[in-house]
């Protein structure tokens, strides 16, 4: 990938305006589709991205049902109007793959083997794209499961980080993703402390790929504090406490 | 006894405790899997959830409907991703012959029918039975579908909720602990009333003070009822083990 332009100015300064070490605006709601198990809307920077879970519930075709576990079945798609020119809206290679390392990025942290037998559906919708939306999907679909109740050992969160005018910023938006020099999307376990999405996009040093990531696990960690402060208003209100009663 | 919110990942506790419902044990520390309210308690430390679907266990009274049957069993739809089957030998006796019996005769399809789950493992779907007192076919009602994690607050702290809701519309309220709730009654005014009550309490079961604003919706005078009530099919006893821990659950909303 060879750069074209300055994408940081001598401020230090991104091309929306942020720093280096700094995170788009990321807006979490959970609970935004009534006939979902659960789900989850979020606002990441520009990114419009809309998670429903459904299940567990009963597999259909039957043959794929697994004695021992839960079948995890995602659909990341992308809608025609969430680009710049118009999307086909038939599944592409590329959201082919997005949905099968997003099953693999998720899975890790549910307890599929306490369903066995069924199915739970994930569905992710962009309807609006700015780059990084396979990591706010993740996010979104996280915060989804979640609310659909299903046992999990620890929410997902996912950014990016990459390389623009050589130097390794966080959470790569479509600007520096298309023009930049490198674009690393990583999802993370926060409390376990694992990877679960590590992928790559151009060239880094040895160097540069430990930096690269320790910056991506670091835009995780924010990203997953907003993770938990979106499902705790959901459910408890701005009440993080509870009371405690002398019985 | 200490309760807390937790969310899934949430480390509860750490030291010599015994996960529970909903709880992992990893390392020395007790880990959440579901949102929830957390309990420490002598037995150990388990989380109350407030959103899932309906997971069948044994022992669970659950209201179904017939939705096919072949030779030998009927096939349930009980609100889960599991539909349960319920043997004719249950309810013809041991000497049940398929050629001899009818079995449209006892519950045809569209049946609505109230059943104890009688046994369910990970391998097989779950099997019903209607041996039991007060078990059998719902002959008329409304039913409505409930999340099953709101049936404890539906049923109300030693059954006060459905109580109030009972004897304001001049219903009965039948609740299945997968969440189907049947409302039976003489005036459809009343039956409309208790289902709106009921929704309601769905919606908004994890806020404060609902008791008071279903007793403002069904016109209740603000005077504590002290009368008991007797338990009717269907709906969990008192006596049951699975009530118990309903209660428990009460206690733990009422408190927000």
């Amino acid at each position: 990938m060879t750069q074209t332009r300055n994408l940081i100015d001598a401020n230090g300064k991104r091309t929306d305006g942020r720093s280096i070490d700094e995170l788009r605006e990321v807006k979490i709601t959970v609970g935004t589709v009534k006939n979902a198990d659960g789900s989850a809307f979020i606002e990441f920077g520009k990114n419009k991205i809309l998670a429903a879970v459904y299940g567990p519930r009963e597999v259909h075709p039957k043959h794929m049902a697994q004695s021992d576990r839960c079948v995890l079945r995602c659909r990341y798609h992308m809608s025609p109007f969430s680009t710049d020119t118009r999307k086909n809206p038939a599944p592409s290679r590329r959201e082919i793959e997005i949905s099968k390392v997003m099953r693999e990025a998720l899975e890790p942290a549910l307890m599929l083997e306490d369903y066995p037998r069924a199915a739970i559906d994930v569905f992710v919708e962009v309807l609006q794209s700015d780059g990084g939306s396979r990591c706010a999907g993740i996010t979104a679909a996280s915060v989804a499961l979640a609310d659909a109740g299903i046992n999990m050992r620890d929410l997902v969160a996912a950014c990016a980080a990459g390389k623009v005018d050589e130097k390794i910023v966080l959470d790569i938006n479509d600007t520096e993703d298309k023009e930049g020099g490198a674009d690393m999307p990583v999802a993370y376990l926060p409390r376990l402390e694992q990877v679960t999405l590590l992928q790559l996009d151009g060239n880094l040093t040895p160097g540069q790929f430990n930096e690269c990531l320790d910056k991506a696990i670091g835009g995780c960690k924010m990203v997953y504090e907003i993770q938990k402060q979106a499902l705790m208003k959901k459910y408890f209100g701005n009440e993080t406490e509870l009371k405690e009663e002398v019985q | 006894m200490k309760r807390r919110y937790v969310i899934p990942g949430d480390k509860i506790a750490e030291g010599n405790f015994r996960p529970l419902m909903n709880v992992i044990k990893t390392g020395n520390a007790l880990i959440a899997t579901r949102i929830g309210i957390a309990e420490i308690g002598r037995d150990g430390v388990k989380v109350i959830p407030l959103s899932g679907v309906y997971i069948p266990r044994v022992n669970d009274l659950v209201i179904g409907k017939i939705i096919d049957h072949s030779s030998l069993s009927w096939e349930v739809d009980i609100n889960s991703c599991f539909s349960a089957h319920l043997p004719a030998q249950d309810v013809f006796g041991r000497d049940f012959s398929p050629a001899r019996d009818d079995m449209t005769r006892h519950f045809g399809i569209g049946d609505m029918i109230t059943a104890r789950i009688m046994a369910f493992d990970r391998t097989r779907d779950p099997m019903l039975t209607v041996q039991d007192r007060d078990l059998g076919k719902i002959p008329r009602g409304e039913s409505l579908k409930i999340s099953a994690t709101r049936v404890p607050r539906l049923i109300g702290k030693r059954g006060s909720m459905i109580q109030t809701i009972e004897q304001a519309t001049q219903t009965r309220v039948l609740i299945g602990q997968n969440g189907i709730v049947v409302v039976t009654g003489r005036a459809p005014e009343g039956i409309k009333l208790a289902l709106k009550a009921i929704k309601m309490v769905e919606e908004e079961a994890h806020t404060a003070n609902l008791t008071q604003r279903i007793k403002v919706l069904l016109n209740v005078p603000d005077a504590p009822s002290e009368t008991s009530r007797a338990p009717v099919g269907g709906a969990p006893k008192p006596e049951d083990s699975t009530i118990d821990e309903v209660e428990e659950e009460l206690e733990v909303e009422g408190e927000k």
